[in-house]
């Protein structure tokens, strides 16, 4: 084999570094165009009132988005409610019991259901909640959250189950501790910190879901008041405020985006510290 | 003899694998019978038969019988908790619960199930730790991870964790073969001390171990029990040539 000329490799290794120095400024630059846009137009209208008040009519200043706020955080909360005992449990039936058909299915299927674009879950949650009970509501819209959670949890909490040593299962069951405690004080345990970072994931993803909730919350200009009325949420009162015609509601909706990119940010962020110092 | 269990024509499959073949044994109470043989040979696997560990393998299949005191422990009426808690177990790489503080360790058997009087606990914790010798070097730190623990350490709380939940049988799987001389020394120690209460079956790939710590010693080759017999008797006239050809180290 003959030997290229230094010179050729040398120009070559340049070509490559440079190529992959493009593609990270290629990947870096998206997150740094949204993140100082939406920081440059929205830093200005996030003030106390924001956090305080309710939209207000256009041209009336003081507006601002807490009951998206809130309502986002209720839904959130009530689909953590609903999703997270199926996908955790689901997650351990399928790590722990489950060896046969059974469980390829039951993988199967959450995999499509994470591929499912989130606005037909929203479709689907309409016709089963809300056309039988006779209006848009807040459960409905939470029920929808949840249909986008359970996936992403049983998914991450299965393979943070599967990293659990069998050494430790065994060394359980040897003491006389039946299966399904083993599984719940040993197992879940074990692999706590790992399924409370993908909780967190799981969480950051379903804060900034619009689509879903458009047929089922709706959304609400005002304090919802009962789980079945109509709630308001952040992402939908950000998309009813952009499509608006008025200057300062746009205001407002660039305002509400930057609130939301900073809480899945913080949110990522929390996830990423636990899962690290659970390595170190 | 006091046969405290009874190894009746046991044959353990895994799918086609056929990897303990027709083994018998009669393993004596307060004893230490100890099961040698080269790897792949299936004494762990008998090991773990006696304790019903093949349940959680799906393609595993046990047959004949196995008898504790007088009751088939693969009885369909029989709950396989209730055999681990007569049976216990020491593995072969040290296993204490990471997240558990060295005390929680020892009383884990009760912790887990639920089963724990406070009152009693600090007294449990301090006798299985002596007994395992371990008391004095960790009475200070026994809030302390146990991962904190040396590797000896580690396996000597595993020894107490086992014995702290008072079971008849000690089923260990190689405990000293992860573990520096003089720890394994002191696990070798503590056999010879345990057998006053616990009758013991231990599985190990150093045949002086073999010869140092058990009353009785069974040679495997192959899933198939070669010869079984006392100690003395195995590492000096052996019946059989295989036996012969693999103590005085031939092959294996």
């Amino acid at each position: 084999m003959k030997l290229k000329s230094l010179a050729l490799r040398k120009s070559f290794n340049l070509g490559a570094t440079l190529l992959m120095a493009t593609a990270t400024i290629l990947v870096l630059l998206p997150l740094g165009i949204i993140f100082s846009h939406i920081l440059k137009m929205g830093l200005q209208s996030v003030n106390l009132a924001f956090f305080t008040n309710i939209p207000q009519p256009t041209g009336v200043p003081g507006g601002g988005m807490a009951n998206g706020l809130a309502g986002s955080a209720i839904m959130i909360l009530m689909a953590l409610l609903l999703g997270l005992p199926v996908g955790i449990f689901g997650a351990i039936y399928l790590t722990e019991y489950g060896k046969g058909r059974l469980a390829t299915v039951i993988r199967f299927s959450a995999d499509i259901l994470a591929g499912i674009p989130s606005i037909i879950t929203g479709m689907v949650v309409y016709t089963l909640l809300v056309v039988p009970m006779h209006g848009f509501s807040a459960l409905a819209g939470a029920f929808a959250l949840a249909l986008i959670m359970i996936p992403i949890v049983l998914r991450t909490t299965e393979e943070q189950l599967k990293l659990v040593p069998v050494s430790l299962r065994e060394a359980s069951l040897a003491l006389g501790v039946p299966m399904w405690r083993t599984s719940l004080k040993v197992t879940l345990r074990s692999a706590m910190t790992g399924i409370v970072t993908g909780v967190l994931l799981a969480i950051a993803r379903v804060a900034g879901e619009t689509a879903p909730l458009l047929f089922t919350a709706l959304g609400n200009q005002f304090w919802s008041r009962k789980l079945t009325e109509p709630m308001a949420a952040l992402p939908l009162q950000i998309f009813n405020f952009a499509i608006s015609p008025y200057e300062d509601w746009h205001q407002l909706a660039w305002a509400g985006a930057l609130v939301l990119v900073v809480l899945m940010f913080t949110l990522s962020l929390a996830a990423r510290w636990l899962g690290r110092s659970r390595h170190s | 003899m006091n046969c405290k269990v009874q190894i009746d024509k046991l044959n353990i499959h895994f799918g086609q694998t056929h990897a303990v073949k027709d083994v018998s044994m009669d393993i004596a109470a307060n004893s230490v019978t100890a099961i040698i043989g080269p790897s792949g040979c299936g004494k762990s696997t008998v090991l773990r038969s006696i304790n019903r560990m093949h349940d959680m393998t799906p393609s595993a299949r046990v047959s004949g019988r196995i008898i504790l005191d007088g009751s088939d422990i693969y009885d369909r009426s029989l709950d396989p908790v209730s055999i681990r808690r007569r049976v216990g177990m020491v593995f072969q790489k040290p296993n204490p619960f990471p997240a558990m503080s060295i005390y929680d360790n020892v009383i884990a058997g009760y912790k887990l199930n639920g089963l724990l009087v406070k009152k009693e606990a600090d007294q449990i914790v301090e006798s299985s730790l002596q007994r395992v010798a371990l008391w004095d070097e960790v009475k200070d730190r026994l809030h302390r991870s146990a991962m904190d623990l040396s590797g000896g350490q580690q396996q000597r709380l595993c020894i107490a964790r086992t014995i702290a939940v008072r079971p008849e049988v000690i089923l260990m799987d190689e405990p000293a073969s992860a573990l520096d001389p003089l720890s394994t020394l002191k696990i070798e120690e503590l056999v010879e001390e345990l057998k006053e209460k616990y009758t013991i079956i231990i599985v190990t790939h150093n045949m002086q171990q073999a010869a140092r710590v058990s009353d009785v010693t069974a040679f495997f080759y192959l899933g198939e029990m070669v010869e079984m017999g006392p100690t003395k008797k195995m590492f000096t006239t052996p019946e059989k040539k295989q036996t012969e050809d693999y103590i005085t180290g031939r092959f294996g």
